[in-house]
């Protein structure tokens, strides 16, 4: 992969929130076809397809036929809610092969409308499941609960995390839960799976997004400013909690390192940072592991509110999953609200001249890792 | 219901053990560290013949959480309840739940000892209690 061969050309959201009345599938193809819109591109010109969803067996074949794709290049490989970041990687490197020149990147799930559940099919954890293990909250609190020992990490800091991303999504019309919000209100929220209470976990919601790729010399053609990436990168070495090496090192450590790499740049060249919010946790772990600050000072960091609107670094300026969207799989919406960002679309929370962003996805239990490094500078 | 381990495969003889009161776990031949969960090759090394060896059921919780609701209605009856890492002192961790002990008193670097819950006529599983 070549730095900043290929670009992002097209990115949208479905319809998100509570939407009852559209299946996975159908939101899946609502957010492809308005992605597409926002490209200039149609259908006819995709022929690289990469979808996934846990709603359906077979994603990307099931979205070629909804939308009357047949594409020369397709892939669904199911990286948990990193899977889109990863088909970041995927993509650019077909597009690179000349295996395909329109990829687009899809993802659907009414999970909010079909009660909420996380459908995670039949797989069945032999070493897990039979203790009570809440999946996949009691993963992301074992390793809070391992960080607050190690580094002496507070519920406070957590919380600070939950309520800089309401404060985001103050700023953003399309997020779902924008009153006001405090560090106690997080602390009084009921708990869950200590450390983490309810309003340290994710929202549960309808929603899809897709984003449209292609060469950065074919992107030359469209209206829209492209924008490039510059590195990206996966890592991942357990899929089950209890094989994680050291619950405070996550393998970001691993794909933000070698996303660095392909970049040139590092940490501190980030305009923005768009993490994977499923729990307050993550955003601590991904800051330390990507390099914004020294492993174990990641609740410090995020104290006095300095990840909000206004702080030292804007992180998940979309609301992210804790207040924006969360419809199973978040991945998706971290490189729209990048490319939003990066195309100074964002409206009342644009980062002023933003020229770099870092959108990291996780899957599982801080399982799969997939970095992007995107940037409209050359 | 309470879902139950897979007792077939390369781990039966880990759920054997644990049916007579014993914890056991392969043991790789080359490098000699202990692998959780059970294979019959040695996912650290490389190598692909292991023995299975008794351990000494003592072992420090490594993390631990809480957990007060759960869609199983067999777990949400009993919540809140605590789930643990348990970090073995061959060096192998595992998925627990710690028992015998006030769920406030629970601590990260807390010495346990293994003891056994019988799930079915198949099925004992390990779980945790301070030494």
């Amino acid at each position: 992969m070549k730095r900043g061969a290929t670009s992002i050309v097209g990115a949208a959201e479905s319809a998100i929130g509570i939407v009852p009345d559209r299946s996975a599938l159908e939101l899946m193809g609502d957010a492809a076809l308005a992605a597409l819109d926002d490209a200039g591109l149609s259908t006819k010109d995709v022929d690289g397809l990469f979808a996934q969803t846990p709603y359906l067996w077979h994603p990307s074949i099931s979205l070629g036929e909804h939308l009357g794709i047949s594409p020369r290049f397709t892939g669904s490989t199911n990286m948990g809610g990193a899977s889109f970041v990863g088909f970041v990687q995927h993509a650019a490197s077909a597009i690179e092969a000349g295996l395909c020149e329109v990829a687009l990147i899809a993802y659907g799930s009414n999970q909010r409308s079909d009660g909420g559940r996380l459908v995670t099919g039949s797989e069945h954890l032999s070493f897990e499941a039979p203790y009570g293990f809440l999946y996949p909250a009691t993963a992301y609190a074992l390793m809070a609960q391992r960080h607050m020992a190690q580094y002496g990490t507070t519920p406070e800091q957590l919380a600070e995390v939950a309520v800089a991303a309401r404060r985001w999504a103050q700023l953003n019309p399309k997020a779902m839960e924008r009153g006001p919000l405090s560090v106690a209100d997080v602390l009084a929220s009921r708990m869950i799976s200590s450390p983490l209470h309810k309003l340290d976990c994710c929202l549960v919601t309808d929603g899809g997004g897709a984003v449209v790729m292609t060469s950065t010399a074919r992107a030359k053609d469209l209206e829209k400013p492209a924008v490039r990436v510059l590195g990206a990168a996966t890592a991942h070495e357990h899929r089950q909690i209890h094989q994680m090496p050291d619950l405070t090192v996550t393998p970001a450590a691993l794909s933000g390192a070698r996303a660095y790499e392909m970049a040139g740049l590092r940490a501190s060249d980030m305009d923005m940072v768009q993490i994977y919010d499923s729990f307050t946790i993550n955003v601590i772990l991904s800051l330390e592991d990507l390099g914004f600050c020294k492993k174990g000072e990641g609740g410090a960091f995020v104290t006095g509110q300095r990840i909000a609107p206004g702080g030292a670094l804007p992180v998940n300026t979309s609301g992210g999953g804790l207040s924006y969207c969360h419809p199973g799989m978040l991945g998706i919406f971290l490189l729209i609200e990048a490319v939003r960002q990066l195309r100074g679309d964002a409206g009342e929370r644009q980062v002023k001249s933003a020229q770099t962003a870092l959108v990291h996805g996780v899957g599982g239990v801080h399982s799969a890792h997939c970095t992007a490094i995107l940037g409209v500078a050359a | 219901m309470q879902p139950l381990p897979d007792v077939r495969g390369s781990a039966r003889p880990y759920w054997s053990a644990a049916l007579r009161g014993e914890l056991q776990l392969p043991f790789c031949d080359s490098c000699r560290r202990a692998i959780f969960y059970p294979r019959d090759f040695c996912p650290l090394c490389g190598a692909r013949s292991v023995t299975w060896r008794r351990c000494s059921g003592r072992g420090t919780v490594y993390s631990f959480s809480v957990v007060h609701t759960h869609p199983n209605p067999a777990f949400k009856q009993r919540a809140p309840y605590v789930v643990g890492l348990v970090t073995l002192e061959e060096g192998a961790r595992l998925m627990t739940e710690i028992v015998d002990c006030p769920r406030d008193a629970v601590r990260v670097g807390m010495a346990v000892t293994v003891d056994f819950r019988r799930l079915s006529e198949e099925v004992a599983l390990p779980v945790f209690k301070p030494a």
